[in-house]
């Protein structure tokens, strides 16, 4: 194998995570990997614990069972369900975008970029005191927050967007916001939660080259919650299938399409012979 | 008219004090929605923080007014701000999750604790502070009656309006504010993006405090008596006023504080003294009848 020792690893490494809400199981000794560089997409039929997950990932919820481990570039591991909230960016470096749009909406689009960068500014300006003072080093870390802004701005194609208020763009356009936002922490790994719900096909294309992007030309590993086949199937380097808070099946999108058990949790057992995902 | 521009001069000084505090109202609830009945008193605090550092100074020699004031006001606001963070830290915190009613209440057994807190340290008594800006212009004079400003109120009014300011850009422009904002609209998503909040809220108590200790020591040098009451009255008028502005809103707060100092002032000296505190109150009553969101608030739309 070429691969060095760091590659092996896998960047997040979910183990026996088990997640209770009093007598429901909403997932169940679940075990998958993300590997680098690699988008990973789970899907499954709703109620399935794909959101679960992610909230488990991004410390809403505290696992009953399990590890979440993220190893970074340099071999240094985060357990993640042991960090609190905003640890989880700062340290640990994981972003997350929710399925409902959670922008701020009454602050500008540039604004919503520039606040995904607080934690290195605020750094820099010494609680903001340097800030107060006009000090030289802190203007050039804030002119680097707005050209890192600007650069995911151009991304997304919202260039001209920038000082409207977030919560006036159209639903597609906030949608990739959503993804210039959490980009901006400068993520290890970015947790999409149905990013193309409610996305036109011609939206959903322009989202799909955006997340290679960030795969190919960032190299930031892409965790996926997903419903739209069309993007999953075509951009997903590895699929983990969830049901009833287990997982029923992974591998290649090749694979998980022609998976029976995918088939049967999807449309029901009587159906298999019709479906193609 | 000469009677009407002298009550303007002494409504506007005093609606400065009120929207000063009224800020920190407004900001706290802004990002955690609720009310800081303690608020008030932290501004008595800063009152009586300004007072024993002033005394401190003379005894100790420096008596040039300019020096003493700048240095009383820096001591004063770090020792309020640590009022602020303290009480913050110690009430709040622990009960940010709990239902909605319980930090209210603490709010309003801390108010109660600090009350009685510094009446049994500093005593009961008022506590006098001889004269220590003095001087004034007369702007006019017709038939005998001279509208004046004090040197005083001309501070008071200046410092307000510089703090105004600052503080607008620090809301507006920097990255603290930018945080504030956005824990405000949504803490846990601004969680997820790296924003440390407790650190965001403990410094909104801070600024909170430091802008009630400006006012408490303006109040003080303005007024020359305090006592450990002073930071019930004024925190309810600076709660009033802020509602008045629309709570939520920082311009708000300040055209809040302006209006009630205003209303108070002209009723003082146009009807009755005794009951310009029924005509503040009453203000507020009628604008949220008319205005529920106040002034400058914006209603909350839900989107269905």
């Amino acid at each position: 194998m070429s691969k060095s020792l760091s590659k092996h690893t896998p960047l997040l490494d979910v183990r026996n995570l088990t997640m209770k809400f009093g007598g429901l199981i909403a997932v169940n000794a679940l075990c998958f990997e993300a590997r680098r560089n690699e988008i990973t997409a789970i899907i499954g039929p709703n109620g399935a614990g794909k959101t679960t997950v992610f909230n488990c990932l991004t410390g809403f919820y505290k696992p009953d069972r399990g590890a979440i481990i993220l190893t970074d570039k340099d071999g240094r591991s985060h357990s993640l369900e042991r960090m609190s909230d905003f640890r989880i960016n700062n340290k640990a470096r994981v972003a997350r975008t929710f399925q409902n749009i959670r922008l701020f909406g009454g602050m500008s689009v540039l604004e919503n970029l520039l606040v995904a960068q607080h934690h290195k500014l605020m750094r820099a300006s010494g609680l903001t005191i340097g800030a107060l003072l006009g000090l030289v080093s802190y203007r050039e870390k804030e002119r680097e927050a707005v050209e890192k802004a600007s650069y995911w701005l151009e991304k997304t194609g919202l260039t001209n967007r920038a000082d409207d208020l977030a919560g006036d763009l159209p639903y597609g356009d906030q949608r990739r916001l959503e993804i210039a936002r959490a980009m901006c922490t400068e993520p290890r790994l970015l947790c999409l939660d149905e990013p193309a719900a409610g996305l036109n096909p011609g939206e959903t294309k322009i989202l799909n080259e955006l997340l290679l992007d960030i795969r190919d030309q960032q190299n930031i590993s892409i965790l996926l919650i997903e419903h739209d086949m069309s993007v999953v199937m075509e951009i997903s380097d590895h699929i983990v299938v969830l049901d009833y808070g287990c997982k029923i099946s992974e591998g290649s999108p090749e694979h998980v399409r022609n998976d029976p058990g995918v088939i049967a949790a999807y449309l029901g057992v009587e159906d298999e012979s019709e479906v193609r995902l | 008219m000469e009677y009407f521009l002298q009550q303007l001069v002494n409504g506007v000084t005093l609606g400065s004090i009120y929207g000063l505090v009224a800020i920190g109202y407004t900001m706290v609830y802004g990002i955690i929605g609720m009310i800081n009945f303690a608020h008030g008193d932290i501004f008595m605090i800063g009152s009586f923080v300004s007072l024993i550092v002033i005394l401190g100074l003379f005894s100790v020699g420096i008596t040039w007014i300019p020096l003493a004031l700048v240095l009383v006001l820096a001591i004063s606001m770090m020792i309020t701000s640590a009022w602020g963070w303290i009480v913050e830290r110690l009430a709040y915190r622990p009960l940010r999750n709990s239902f909605r009613l319980a930090p209210l209440i603490t709010a309003i057994g801390m108010s109660i604790t600090l009350q009685n807190f510094v009446q049994i340290v500093q005593g009961a008594r008022v506590k006098p502070l001889p004269p220590v800006i003095t001087g004034h212009f007369t702007l006019m004079e017709k038939d005998g009656f001279a509208v004046q400003i004090s040197l005083m109120q001309i501070i008071i009014i200046m410092t307000t309006i510089f703090l105004m300011m600052a503080f607008s850009w620090l809301i507006g422009n920097t990255g603290l504010g930018r945080a504030q904002r956005a824990c405000e609209q949504d803490r846990t998503m601004a969680a997820l993006l790296g924003i440390d909040v407790d650190r965001t809220i403990s410094l909104t108590f801070v600024i909170g405090a430091a802008l009630a200790a400006v006012a408490g020591l303006m109040y003080l040098l303005y007024y020359g008596v305090i006592d450990f009451y002073i930071g019930f009255v004024a925190g309810i008028k600076a709660f009033t006023a802020a509602v008045l502005g629309g709570i939520g809103s920082l311009p708000g707060a300040m055209l809040g504080g302006l209006v009630i100092g205003l209303i108070e002032t002209f009723w003082s000296a146009y009807f009755s003294v005794e009951y310009k505190d029924v005509a503040a109150f009453s203000t507020l009553a009628i604008v949220l009848i008319f205005m529920p969101s106040g002034l400058l608030g914006k209603p909350e739309t839900e989107k269905v």
